[in-house]
């Protein structure tokens, strides 16, 4: 139940730092909103679990600060931040009984054993963990195990964030789907501010409101899928969410003109400036046409999906992907494209020119 | 899924039958002769039934060194297994600490038996050993080789000398494979060190330190040479376990029959008490 802020957070796990690449993090500013779903999203090793290792307190930034509504607590532990934190492999205490499990965390707080009772009865219920709660959890299935770790992060109803690492990792596909909606609905119910990490854009989109897109230690966008999938800033978020990812060509930028392969492309942007070392042009692929006139390309080949099809073509500077309706015809052999002028967005050095 | 059945697979045993048979059965089987009869050499055995099971079982001798066997192996227990989870946890877990520790801690291990016998023998001797002579200097009568006590003492320090390494290196390795996921968790649930120890560490542990309990309690409960080198028994029957006073009785006595009975009925204590602690420290494990 607070606000956290990072303010100018960088880590490194090395004693001294010589380049961009010897930081996990770098340059992190980022407000989360008390009471927000939130998604980080980014590939592995990207430093998403050491951003979520900061918050909790499990790792001391090398620089910069963490607040909480406003407070610096960068100093404290883990327990005096009072974060709750589900980890991707499922933790659970061996030789104690599912109920002893979730009642962990609350008699390290010394609560009142009828509190106690109240609370892992709730939380075991929206689990659906009551019929289990004597038994030893060293014998649960891995799902149910993970249920367990997130009973304990869930049981305490004071946390200031709740945080989960990549948390359904060991979990069926069809399990994943069910406890994905669990969540989302227990965010509804608790309204607490959840961070939630994955590498999983699926999972990032339906369980979020706010997706927050890391690569190489710095987030790079954050903002509502829709935003993600409609206006990339970067072109990393470009390609990372969406599927095929967005179109990126190399661009010359001559005056106010964008040329693509020697054409002039019509862009969202006006461009007012060029002093970049490279520039491109974004595209996704649910944004290009077959046309008479355009960027001239060659068809290699077709795939239907059964929803739609994905042509693969090739141009002058690169392979350019097109999402076709699934009963349109595909021209053969050489053709042109079209880009969706409010679509296709021009970046230099991989950040989109505003 | 269902198992091809295939009765010529048994050929592929033979050599383990083969191999077992020369190096345990067969010994084995010899011993058992004696232990129902009666020789005077010249391959001239007589029938003796179960009198000697009946000679050993009901000897007070016997008794006693199989009191003496039990206490010290319970002694060292107590001491090596608390001490070996202790050195463990303090053992460094990264950088040049872990090579150097993991090397002196495995030294005691690679010595020969009789070398440590020998060894602690001068180490402890009264008048010109390091120990004894040290501990005379400040003012302890120290003797091994006249005082029960001393003799245990010197006994009991050498063996938690030579074995304790190996319960420091099996808790070792069983604390390192611990996922530090573990150690988070417990840190964001608020657990304390104690809590941490008891509720992850010693759980996790459970396999290798029962292996480690096994391992200490058959070598103890059998230990010959060290104490045989250190004290031959002495003062008196003091330190004469239950091997060395086995030993006195086939080699010195040359009581072939009871000395046969009383090595089945040792065997059977040490398999006994094995599956005994082996079946209570495994009824809770998963069944998967």
């Amino acid at each position: 139940m607070a606000k956290v802020t990072l303010k100018g957070l960088s880590h490194s796990y090395l004693k001294t730092q010589s380049s961009d690449a010897d930081w996990a993090i770098r340059g992190v500013d980022i407000d989360w909103n008390d009471g927000g779903a939130y998604a980080l999203l980014g590939p592995s090793g990207c430093g998403k679990t050491t951003l979520l290792n900061i918050i909790s307190g499990l790792i001391t930034p090398t620089k910069g600060d963490i607040l909480f509504d406003d407070k610096v607590i960068s100093g404290l532990n883990p327990v005096e931040r009072n974060i709750a934190q589900i980890f991707q492999f499922p933790v659970i205490y061996d030789t104690m009984t599912v109920y002893d499990n979730l009642a962990f965390p609350l008699r390290n707080r010394k609560i009142p054993e009828e509190e106690i009772k109240v609370k892992v009865h709730e939380i075991a219920e929206m689990l659906e963990l009551s019929s289990t709660l004597n038994n030893r959890a060293s014998g649960l299935t891995a799902d149910g195990k993970q249920k367990i770790s997130l009973g304990r992060g869930l049981v305490r109803s004071d946390v200031n964030a709740i945080m989960f690492d990549e948390p359904l990792t060991v979990i069926d596909p069809h399990l994943k789907w069910i406890l994905r909606s669990k969540l989302k609905e227990l965010h509804q119910k608790i309204n607490r501010t959840m961070i939630y990490v994955t590498h999983d854009q699926t999972e990032a989109l339906t369980f979020a409101d706010q997706v927050v897109v890391m690569h190489e230690g710095q987030i790079v966008q954050t903002g509502t899928p829709v935003d993600l999938f409609e206006k990339p800033k970067h072109t990393f978020v470009g390609y990372f969410i969406g599927s095929p990812g967005m179109n990126v060509l190399p661009c010359q930028i001559k005056g106010n003109d964008v040329i693509v392969n020697g054409k002039k492309i019509e862009t969202h942007q006006q461009i007012k400036k060029n002093n970049f070392n490279k520039t491109e042009v974004g595209v996704r692929p649910e944004f290009i046409s077959f046309s008479n006139e355009g960027i001239p390309v060659k068809v290699l080949s077709v795939s239907n999906t059964g929803r739609h099809k994905i042509v693969d073509t090739e141009s002058e500077t690169g392979k350019i992907k097109i999402i076709a309706k699934s009963n349109e015809d595909i021209p053969s052999g050489s053709t042109f494209l079209k880009f969706k002028k409010e679509y296709t967005y021009t970046y230099g050095d991989s950040w989109i020119i505003e | 899924m269902n198992k091809t059945v295939n009765q010529k697979a048994w050929f592929f045993v033979i050599p383990v039958f083969v191999l077992v048979a020369f190096n345990a059965i067969i010994p084995l089987m010899t011993v058992v002769n004696y232990a129902f009869q009666e020789t005077f050499g010249n391959n001239v055995f007589m029938w003796e039934g179960t009198r000697w099971f009946k000679q050993i079982m009901l000897s007070e001798r016997f008794h006693a060194s199989l009191g003496r066997q039990f206490l010290f192996t319970f002694i060292i227990l107590f001491i090596q297994i608390p001490l070996g989870i202790a050195i463990a946890l303090t053992m460094p877990k990264e950088g040049i600490g872990v090579p150097v520790c993991l090397v002196l801690m495995s030294m005691p291990l690679l010595i020969p038996w009789n070398v440590v016998g020998a060894m602690w023998n001068i180490f402890a001797l009264p008048d010109i050993g390091f120990l004894g002579n040290s501990l005379n200097a400040l003012g302890f009568d120290y003797n091994f080789t006249q005082q029960i006590g001393d003799a245990w003492f010197t006994t009991i320090l050498m063996d938690v000398w030579h074995w304790t390494s190996l319960v420091v290196l099996l808790s070792y390795a069983g604390l390192r494979s611990i996922q530090p996921a573990y150690y988070q968790a417990a840190e964001i649930d608020g657990a304390s060190r104690w809590a941490i120890f008891t509720k992850i560490e010693l759980p996790k542990m459970k396999k290798v330190l029962t292996i480690a309990i096994l391992l200490r309690f058959m070598d103890s409960f059998m230990i010959y040479t060290e104490p045989f080198v250190l004290t031959g028994g002495g003062p008196g029957n003091a330190t004469a376990f239950l091997s060395i006073d086995l030993v006195k009785m086939a080699l010195g006595q040359f009581d072939l029959g009871p000395a046969a009975a009383m090595s089945l009925i040792y065997f059977f204590i040490v398999l006994l008490v094995c599956w005994v602690f082996y079946t209570l420290m495994m009824r809770n494990e998963e069944k998967s």
